[in-house]
């Protein structure tokens, strides 16, 4: 599997990509997820999908929405968990593992290296210029990826969808509630209107 | 630095129990971890702190590897490890049995809808996030800039984002942004 060459067909829209077509082994496993953690700078959601959906084809754009809300509201680092879920759902206890070694281990010694020389030489005033500078593009990558996370609901016009996506953005984002307090109030709303939606759409 | 008896089993503790009450991800954690590092053990001053932050924003991999930095800084090589597992392995198992559990009732129709019911809220925090960490890097019109060519180059183009975050850190080394 060449990793960074695109897929040779046309860049059809992820969403009609057909469901996984190879199942990783162990060491393909590792090797995926210590490759889009060590490009994970700032973050390394915007990998995981990149590699998981776009150019492995492991799930499905929805497939992977699922996978991460999940993971977004069990407690714990997010990505941490989603390693686990995925490695597991394809190779057991092993596949989690060896997912979860090649996302966390060779970033950890990196970051225990960078440590040691922080605390050999102290000063990182240029390493935090350089770091301002990084941390601008990454914020316009993590836009990029909520709008490809969106392009499901869009495509199915979606509008409970969009309006309770749209909500939570405001709460959080603009008004700056607390976490706890709006997930308190939108996990059940939306588990009320989605089970809502679905008995109208069967009627 | 520490007056504990034993600073990996309190760093076990600390970092154990806080996983497991840290929804939303590492990031929405970083208030709680900086009370425990600096305030309540005194592992760590405040400038100790916000560079060890820096240092985990820089390096690659997940955000929660500030964890392992404040390990390391408490208790060297063994305290970087025992940090970062006690802080991904129980919600790890969690989250393992939660999937394989929702898996294993596939046939059911609750879990499709809990799933479905999920996805537009964790996007929509996601957003948010996005929103709030833009407001603190990007202070000049410059930032700006780069963080919307890079969201368009990102959602429209197949090129190697790596790219954008090498122009970006260029750009800052620099001193532009």
């Amino acid at each position: 599997m060449p990793p960074e060459s695109p897929p040779v067909a046309a860049p059809a829209p992820d969403a009609s990509a057909p469901s996984p077509p190879h199942q990783p082994g162990l060491l393909e496993l590792f090797l995926a997820f210590a490759k889009m953690s060590l490009a994970g700078f700032g973050g390394v959601l915007v990998w995981a999908r990149r590699a998981i959906v776009e150019q492995h084809r492991w799930m499905t754009a929805e497939e992977f929405n699922e996978t991460f809300a999940l993971c977004h509201f069990l407690p714990g680092p997010n990505i941490v968990n989603l390693s686990v879920v995925f490695g597991s759902r394809f190779r057991g206890i092993a596949g989690g593992f060896a997912a979860f070694a090649g996302l966390v281990g060779p970033p950890m010694v990196i970051a225990t290296i960078l440590a040691a020389l922080y605390a050999r030489y102290g000063d990182v005033d240029v390493l935090r210029r350089t770091l301002a500078g990084v941390a601008c593009a990454a914020v316009g990558l993590l836009f990029a990826v909520v709008f490809k996370m969106m392009l499901p609901l869009l495509k199915r016009r979606d509008v409970t969808g969009l309006v309770i996506l749209a909500a939570v953005f405001v709460a959080i984002g603009l008004i700056r509630w607390p976490l706890q307090i709006v997930l308190l109030v939108a996990i059940p709303l939306s588990l009320a209107i989605t089970i809502l939606t679905r008995r109208m759409v069967k009627a | 630095m520490n007056s504990e008896a034993n600073p990996i089993a309190a760093l076990v503790w600390t970092f154990g129990l806080m996983s497991l009450f840290a929804v939303g991800g590492a990031n929405s954690a970083i208030p709680e971890m900086h009370r425990a590092a600096v305030d309540v053990h005194h592992w760590l001053t405040d400038k100790q702190f916000a560079d060890v932050f820096a240092i985990s924003q820089l390096s690659p991999g997940p955000n929660v590897l500030i964890v392992t930095l404040i390990g390391y800084s408490v208790a060297g090589v063994a305290g970087a490890l025992a940090a970062t597992v006690a802080m991904c392995g129980p919600t790890a198992l969690l989250a393992y049995y939660v999937s394989r559990f929702l898996d294993r009732s596939r046939g059911a129709r609750w879990p499709a809808i809990i799933q479905a019911a999920l996805v537009p809220l964790s996007i929509g925090l996601m957003a948010a996030s996005g929103l709030i960490v833009a407001q603190t890097s990007d202070q000049s019109w410059i930032a700006v800039l780069i963080t919307i060519v890079a969201a368009a180059l990102a959602f429209a183009t197949r090129i190697n984002p790596l790219w954008m975050l090498l122009a970006g850190g260029l750009l800052g080394f620099a001193g532009v942004v």
